[in-house]
C-alpha cells in the first residue's frame, strides 16, 4: 500500500503480512491525522507498548525477586539460539489501525523512544485512545504529552514503578505482615 | 456494505454531531456553573456492586435523579497476566490466556494461539480448526447467556436468569465433556488441539443445537416485548455510529449503533469464510439494539455450531494436532519405542519450543468485539510480550458518552449492555 506521503515516515516493514510504519514522534498526530483521513483508518484498535530492555540478553525476561532485592534468573537453557535483531531504542509504542472497509486493512504505527521520553498524545485523533495511553504511562512508564488527565488507570495513584516494564520484579512485592516488613 | 459513518449532509439517524465528552473522551464533567452547589450530589458505586459485573468504580455525580457526571475508575482486578505470561514458556502460557476473561476463555485461548501459530507459520489440520470454530461458538452463546441473565436480573426480571444459566449449564456440561473442564478449559495446543474430540460428543452437541432455537425463542418472547424491559431500554445509552467509531467500540456494541461490521465475515479467520453467517446490525444505537443484536447473534451462532458439526462427522479419524515435532509432543505411545521422540518429548516440555523473532497481531470477533493479541518474540522459547486487547476496555470508555442525561436507574442498565468484564479490562 502507498504509505510514501505520511508524515515522519521512518521506515516501512513488511512481516507476517502486517504492514508496520516506523514514524518519528514528533510528528505522529500528524501521521495519525492522514492515515485516518487519506487512508481511511477511522479506528484506533489498540495501543501496546514494549519495553526492549535486555533484548538479546537471554534471562533478563525472568527477574525473580527475593528478599535479598532482584536476582537474575539462570538462562538455562532456554537462552537464545541467535540474537535478534537490535532495536533503535528501549520503548516501542504500537498503534494498531484498522479501517471500517470491505477486506479490513490494517496498519500498525510504531514510535520508538528512550526512557522518560515523551509520547504526544493522539486523543485528537482518536478519543478513543484515552485509557490506552494511559495504560502505556501507568503499567509501562511511557509519558504521554498534552494528555488532559494523565493519571494512573490500573494501579493505585500513589503506587511507585511501572510493574510491566522489564526491571520491575516479579515477585518482588513485601508480602504485608509476613514479619520480613 | 453500509456506509460505517454518516459523512456530513448525511442525516445520522440517532443524534446529530458528537456527544464524546472534551477534553477528556472518558469522564464526563459537571457543569461548573452548578458543580460547587448543593444541587449536586456526589455518589459512589461500586467497586462491589453486583451490578457492576466484576469490580467496576464509578463515581456519579448527580442533579436529582440525573446523571450529570461519570467518571469510572478500573484497575482493582489487576493481576500482571500479561507480565507473567512472560515468564512462562509459549506453552505453559496458553494457560495463562483463559483465566482472563471467565466468561469466554475459548475465544482468548483461540487468540493467543492462532498468535503463536502465525509466528510459527504453523498448519493446523481442518479437524482442529472445525472445532476452534465449533467451542468458539458455543463460547459466544455462554457468554451472551451469562450477559442476558444478568443484564435482564439487574433490572428486575428475575426468571430470565434462570431460563439463561440452564442452557448455560448445558453449554459448560459439553466443555466438560470435551475438556474435562467447565471453564478455563486448556484444550487448544499449538498446532492443533491438546486431545481428540472424544466419543459421544457429537451427538450431546446435536442435542444442544436442537433445543437452542427454542429457547433462544423463549427468551425473545419474556422479553422483546416486555413492556417493563422496553421501558428500560428503548432509547437509553444512545451511541451513534460516528462516535462508536471514534471510540474504538467493537462487536455487539458497534453492531448495534448501525455498523455492519463483523471481523467473522470482514476479516475471516479459522474456517468462517466456509459457513454461512448471519451478521445482525441495528440502527438506534441504545440498549435494547444491544440486546437484540445479542439476541439474534446466538440464533446465528447455534447455525454455526450445527455446520461445523457437519463437517466435523466427516472428519472422524483425522489428525487433530499438526504433525510438526519441533513444537507438538509425539503421541504418547511413541515415548515406549523410539529414542527420538523421547528426545522430543523431553526439550519441548523442559526447555519449550522457539518461536522466531517478530511481532504479530492476530484479532478475533470475540462476544464483545474485537479481541487482539499482540505478540512479540525474541526468539526464544518465551514470549517476549503478550498484550491483549481487550475489548471490555474499550466498550467502557464510551460509558460517559452513553450515560449523558440518563437517570441514575438507567445507569445500571447502560453499563451493563456493554457487557464487560473487569478481569479483562484489569488483566
Amino acid at each position: 500500500m502507498p504509505f510514501e506521503g505520511v508524515p515522519g515516515l521512518v521506515e516501512t516493514r513488511e512481516a507476517f503480512g502486517e504492514t508496520a510504519l516506523v514514524v518519528d514522534p514528533a510528528r505522529l498526530v500528524e501521521a495519525c491525522t492522514l492515515l485516518r483521513d487519506e487512508h481511511g483508518f477511522e479506528m484506533l484498535v489498540d495501543i501496546a507498548a514494549t519495553d526492549y530492555l535486555g533484548w538479546g540478553s537471554p534471562g533478563v525476561s525472568g527477574y525473580i525477586g527475593t528478599a535479598q532485592g532482584r536476582n537474575l534468573n539462570r538462562p538455562m537453557t532456554q537462552g537464545l539460539q541467535a540474537l535478534p535483531a537490535p532495536k533503535p531504542k528501549r520503548f516501542s509504542l504500537n498503534y494498531h489501525l484498522l479501517a471500517i472497509q470491505p477486506g479490513a486493512p490494517r496498519v500498525r504505527v510504531q514510535v520508538w523512544l528512550d526512557d522518560g521520553e515523551p509520547v504526544p498524545s493522539v486523543l485528537s485523533v482518536w478519543p478513543g485512545a484515552d485509557w490506552f495511553e494511559r495504560e502505556a504511562w501507568d503499567l509501562m512508564g511511557i509519558p504521554i504529552g498534552g494528555h488532559p488527565y494523565p493519571e494512573r488507570l490500573i494501579m493505585d495513584e500513589d503506587w511507585e514503578g511501572h510493574p510491566l516494564r522489564k526491571d520491575y520484579p516479579l515477585g518482588g512485592e513485601p508480602v504485608r505482615f509476613s514479619g520480613e516488613e | 456494505m453500509a456506509l460505517p459513518v454518516a459523512r456530513p449532509g448525511q442525516q445520522d439517524p440517532i443524534y446529530e454531531g458528537t456527544r464524546i465528552p472534551s477534553p477528556i473522551p472518558t469522564v464526563l464533567e459537571v457543569d461548573p456553573a452548578v458543580k460547587d452547589t448543593d444541587d449536586i450530589l456526589t455518589v459512589n458505586f461500586g467497586p462491589n456492586h453486583p451490578s457492576t459485573h466484576g469490580v467496576l468504580r464509578l463515581i456519579v455525580d448527580l442533579d436529582g435523579e440525573v446523571v450529570v457526571g461519570v467518571h469510572a475508575k478500573v484497575g482493582y482486578v489487576h493481576t500482571g497476566f500479561e507480565k507473567n505470561m512472560e515468564q512462562k514458556s509459549w506453552w505453559k502460557a496458553i494457560t495463562y490466556a483463559p483465566r482472563i476473561d471467565y466468561e469466554r476463555s475459548i475465544r482468548i485461548q483461540v487468540v493467543f494461539v492462532l498468535a503463536i501459530e502465525k509466528l510459527l507459520g504453523l498448519e493446523v489440520p481442518p479437524k482442529a480448526t472445525w472445532m476452534r470454530m465449533l467451542l468458539s461458538e458455543l463460547n459466544r452463546i455462554h457468554s451472551h447467556l451469562v450477559w442476558l441473565g444478568t443484564a435482564a436480573l439487574e433490572l428486575g426480571a428475575i426468571s430470565m436468569f434462570w431460563y439463561t444459566f440452564r442452557e448455560r449449564e448445558m453449554v459448560l456440561d459439553l466443555s466438560e465433556l470435551v475438556a474435562g473442564y467447565r471453564m478455563h478449559t486448556r484444550y487448544f495446543q499449538t498446532g492443533g488441539l491438546a486431545e481428540d474430540i472424544p466419543a459421544g460428543f457429537y451427538p450431546e452437541c446435536r442435542k444442544f443445537v436442537e433445543w437452542m432455537p427454542k429457547a433462544i425463542a423463549d427468551y425473545d418472547a419474556l422479553l422483546a416485548k416486555n413492556e417493563i424491559w422496553e421501558d428500560r431500554t428503548v432509547g437509553l445509552g444512545l451511541l451513534n455510529r460516528r462516535d462508536a467509531i471514534a471510540l474504538g467500540q467493537t462487536g455487539p456494541v458497534l453492531r448495534a449503533s448501525g455498523v455492519d461490521w463483523d471481523l467473522r465475515r470482514d476479516d475471516p479467520y479459522l474456517y468462517y469464510d466456509r459457513v454461512r453467517l448471519h451478521v445482525p446490525v441495528f440502527p438506534q444505537g441504545d440498549t435494547y439494539d444491544r440486546y437484540r443484536v445479542r439476541i439474534e447473534e446466538m440464533q446465528a451462532s447455534v447455525e454455526i455450531v450445527d455446520q461445523c458439526l457437519d463437517r466435523l462427522e466427516r472428519l472422524e479419524g483425522e489428525p487433530w494436532i499438526s504433525d510438526d515435532r519441533k513444537v507438538v509432543l509425539p503421541p504418547r505411545e511413541e515415548l515406549h519405542t523410539s529414542m527420538e521422540s523421547l528426545i522430543h518429548h523431553f526439550k519441548i516440555v523442559t526447555e519449550g519450543y522457539r518461536v522466531p523473532e517478530g511481532e504479530v497481531y492476530v484479532a478475533v470477533e470475540s462476544p464483545r468485539g474485537e479481541l487482539g493479541c499482540y505478540v512479540v518474540s525474541d526468539g526464544g522459547a518465551r514470549p517476549w510480550r503478550v498484550k491483549f486487547r481487550a475489548p471490555s476496555f474499550a466498550a467502557l470508555e464510551a460509558t460517559a458518552t452513553m450515560v449523558q442525561g440518563a437517570y441514575i436507574a438507567d445507569l445500571i442498565a447502560i453499563v451493563g449492555s456493554l457487557d464487560t468484564v473487569m478481569g479483562e479490562v484489569d488483566r
